[in-house]
């Protein structure tokens, strides 16, 4: 039933959808590294939804909207990072109420941008590529930001295990006394981490607003930072497989709703369950050696730092 | 006179049940109620609230944000219809984004304990929390939006969204160049699937090859997810869509692929402007000032009411020039038909999915019938999830 041309519109829209719930968790990921977990994913996108919607609105840019929404992702994420590291408030109370913050914030702010428009947009296509049979329509007809996505996946995996900047993070988040005690100042390192890690679900809840479903309504993140947050444990906190989780995710996806549309006679409800399943059973077994989510998870995930106790 | 009541909480997420209610536990404070319903609150019972002179007190309890540009948007649209026809003899405040179950009760308590007399549920799933705060308060006035049951105090209403379906059908008949039309629909209860019935054999009115493709997304207020499903009824061959969900997602998506697709609840043509074929839309006003002048003159009663393109509930409103004149002229035959009665979407022959008739030839059915539709008309394809 599902031809050449629907397969390949199929994997444009799984890359598509795959993107949003990655570039959160590449975020995330960065944060957990260091040793920070900030469940307030959901609420940094709101408002990042908001905050690049308006821009874009307003200023007619996409890139602007871009930096506008991760502009508003780090700035929630730094006033977390102050509260959840100098004062050492619980990280978990602390994201939580982050992500109410946020979801009351943007529904605030957005009542102006219900009834507004994004000026209209050109479709993007990589020159050339774009026109291949099936694989032009299927992975080269996307935003700029697929790419970039796939892009900061490479690179964080690099920069992460080969880079001296990377052990420092990784450090951070191992045993914060050692890096402390190597001198390397814990906090800033830290809160730059969590910044980081913010503007990144900045960037990924402008893309929901701006690309994926380009309007603004209140609450239209839908849950995708809480899966983003699941999706970053699933993948033990490795750029790689935290893409492929994602592409997973959007791709099951996809495909039930495609199956729906076929009428294959399994209750829907069972198919709206499907990514989820699927995306954890496949991230389960791919890290079922239980040495290497301790070797992965970062050992001080969730724990105050105070230098010189 | 507005007082605005928010409340924000809850994450909507069902699988992640466990955090959210940790969230709520942690949220749920922010609610700021306006200084006058306060001290009404403090001090004034609601019998006497109902007996004294003054204004009568209308409150609104809504699922959504009234911000949705849909369903929770057309009921507070019939709000402000309800304060401009009374003026100063009524004050109404609502409350938004209350979820469907236990939490329902306790907000609508505590619209009684402010001193409403007169309390509107706008959704299906306030049901059972109504009856029961109904059966405690005996001289408040309680009106449940799209359920059945009743008591001496809580009456029932509803809208005919399906003939809004049936005309956007007839639209999607004439405009579809593969045949294929697409419909995102939110929750499989018998109110949707007669709508996706509907506008099936809208479309079959005029164009007979008509199959119709359906995507569940098991909730009503979903974006991205309603994206998805579009976007998947796009790329299976579907052009154009019509939706059963509660934001704009679905135009927007059609919009962006240059396919067509309706409005829903609320005039959603600035989210589509291309892709917009016209908005079926409800309009609660006119039954909203109805219940308000019965409470008000006391001629209040416990009942049921379907209203329709009859009582001026219900329209398709925003056919674009890109229509064809003589179906613009039919739809509007149709709605002249549907308000004097002389049109009936409803009548047989009307054939099920498997090729068994479910109506026969010149059979009328009847609102218990169309309250109980559970199967899919021929040209609708798949299954429906709840059926055994």
């Amino acid at each position: 039933m599902i031809t050449a041309d629907s397969l390949a519109l199929l994997i444009a829209a799984t890359l598509n959808a795959g993107t949003v719930v990655a570039l959160a968790s590449l975020g995330l990921l960065i944060n957990e590294r260091a040793g920070v977990l900030n469940l307030g994913a959901e609420g940094m996108m709101l408002v990042a939804a908001i905050a690049g919607y308006a821009v874009a609105v307003n200023t007619g840019s996409d890139v602007a909207g871009f930096v506008g929404g991760a502009a508003a992702g780090g700035l929630m994420a730094a006033a977390f990072g102050v509260l959840v590291i100098w004062l050492n408030t619980n990280q978990y109370a602390t994201g939580l109420a982050l992500s109410l913050f946020g979801a009351g914030l943007s529904a605030f702010v957005g009542i102006a941008y219900t009834q507004q428009q994004l000026p209209a947009r050109p479709h993007f296509a990589v020159p050339g590529l774009a026109d291949i049979p099936f694989i032009g329509p299927a992975l080269f007809k996307q935003h700029p930001m697929v790419y970039i996505a796939i892009a900061l996946a490479v690179g964080l995996s690099w920069w992460l295990m080969r880079s001296r900047a990377g052990l420092v993070l990784r450090a951070v988040g191992e045993s914060p006394e050692s890096a402390h005690a190597l001198g390397y100042a814990v906090r800033p390192i830290r809160l730059a981490a969590v910044v980081a890690g913010g503007a990144l679900c900045g960037v990924a809840g402008a893309y929901i607003s701006l690309v994926y479903t380009p309007l603004w309504v209140e609450g239209m993140v839908a849950g995708k930072g809480w899966i983003a947050l699941a999706l970053t444990t699933f993948a033990t906190w490795r750029p790689a497989r935290v893409l492929l989780g994602a592409y997973l995710f959007g791709g099951v996806t996809m495909l039930q709703f495609q199956l729906q549309g076929q009428g294959v006679q399994i209750p829907s409800q069972w198919l709206t369950m499907l990514p989820y399943l699927a995306t954890i059973v496949v991230l389960v077994l791919i890290s079922r050696n239980p040495t290497w989510i301790r070797i992965n998870m970062p050992a001080s995930l969730g724990k105050p730092f105070h230098p010189g106790a | 006179m507005t007082s605005p009541v928010s409340k924000r909480s809850v994450l909507k997420l069902a699988g992640w049940a466990t955090l959210a209610a940790t969230a709520a536990l942690v949220g749920c404070g922010k609610k700021d109620a306006a200084p006058e319903a306060a001290s009404a609150a403090s001090d004034a019972p609601a019998s006497a609230a109902a007996a004294a002179p003054g204004p009568l007190k209308i409150a609104f309890a809504y699922v959504g944000p009234v911000g949705d540009a849909g369903w929770t948007f057309a009921h507070n649209q019939g709000r402000l219809a309800v304060e401009k026809e009374f003026g100063d003899k009524v004050v109404t405040s609502f409350v938004e984004k209350v979820p469907e179950g236990p939490e329902a009760e306790r907000v609508i308590r505590d619209l009684v304990g402010q001193g409403n007399t007169l309390i509107f549920g706008t959704t299906f799933g306030y049901m059972e929390p109504m009856l029961k705060v109904a059966a405690d308060n005996p001289n408040v006035k309680f009106e449940h939006g799209t359920g059945y049951k009743t008591a001496a105090n809580m009456r029932t209403y509803d809208s005919r969204t399906y003939e809004g379906a049936y005309m956007a059908g007839v639209i999607a008949g004439s405009m579809t160049k593969s045949n294929t039309v697409g419909v995102v629909g939110s929750i499989p209860i018998p109110e949707v699937i007669r709508n996706i019935n509907s506008f099936t054999l809208g479309a079959q009115s005029v164009n007979p090859k008509i199959k119709t493709k359906v995507v569940w997304v098991n909730a009503w207020f979903d974006p991205p997810k309603e994206t998805e499903g579009a976007q998947s009824l796009l790329n299976q061959g579907a052009d154009v869509l019509f939706q059963n969900t509660d934001s704009a997602a679905v135009l927007q998506t059609a919009e962006k692929a240059g396919k067509y697709a309706f409005g829903w609840d609320s005039d959603m043509s600035a989210f589509g402007p291309k892709a917009h074929l016209g908005s079926a839309i409800i309009n609660w006003g006119p039954y909203y000032i109805k219940a308000t002048k019965d409470a008000l003159e006391g001629t209040w009663q416990t009942g049921g009411v379907w209203w329709g393109v009859k009582e001026g509930a219900i329209d398709l409103i925003g056919v674009p020039e890109v229509v064809p004149a003589d179906i613009r002229a039919k739809v509007e035959s149709i709605k002249a038909g549907l308000k004097d009665g002389s049109y009936v979407i409803w009548k047989g022959p009307i054939v099920g999915q498997d090729g068994k008739e479910v109506l026969a030839k010149d059979a009328v059915a009847d609102d218990k019938f169309l309250g109980g539709v559970n199967f899919y008309v021929k040209g609708v394809e798949g299954s429906i999830p709840s059926a055994k």
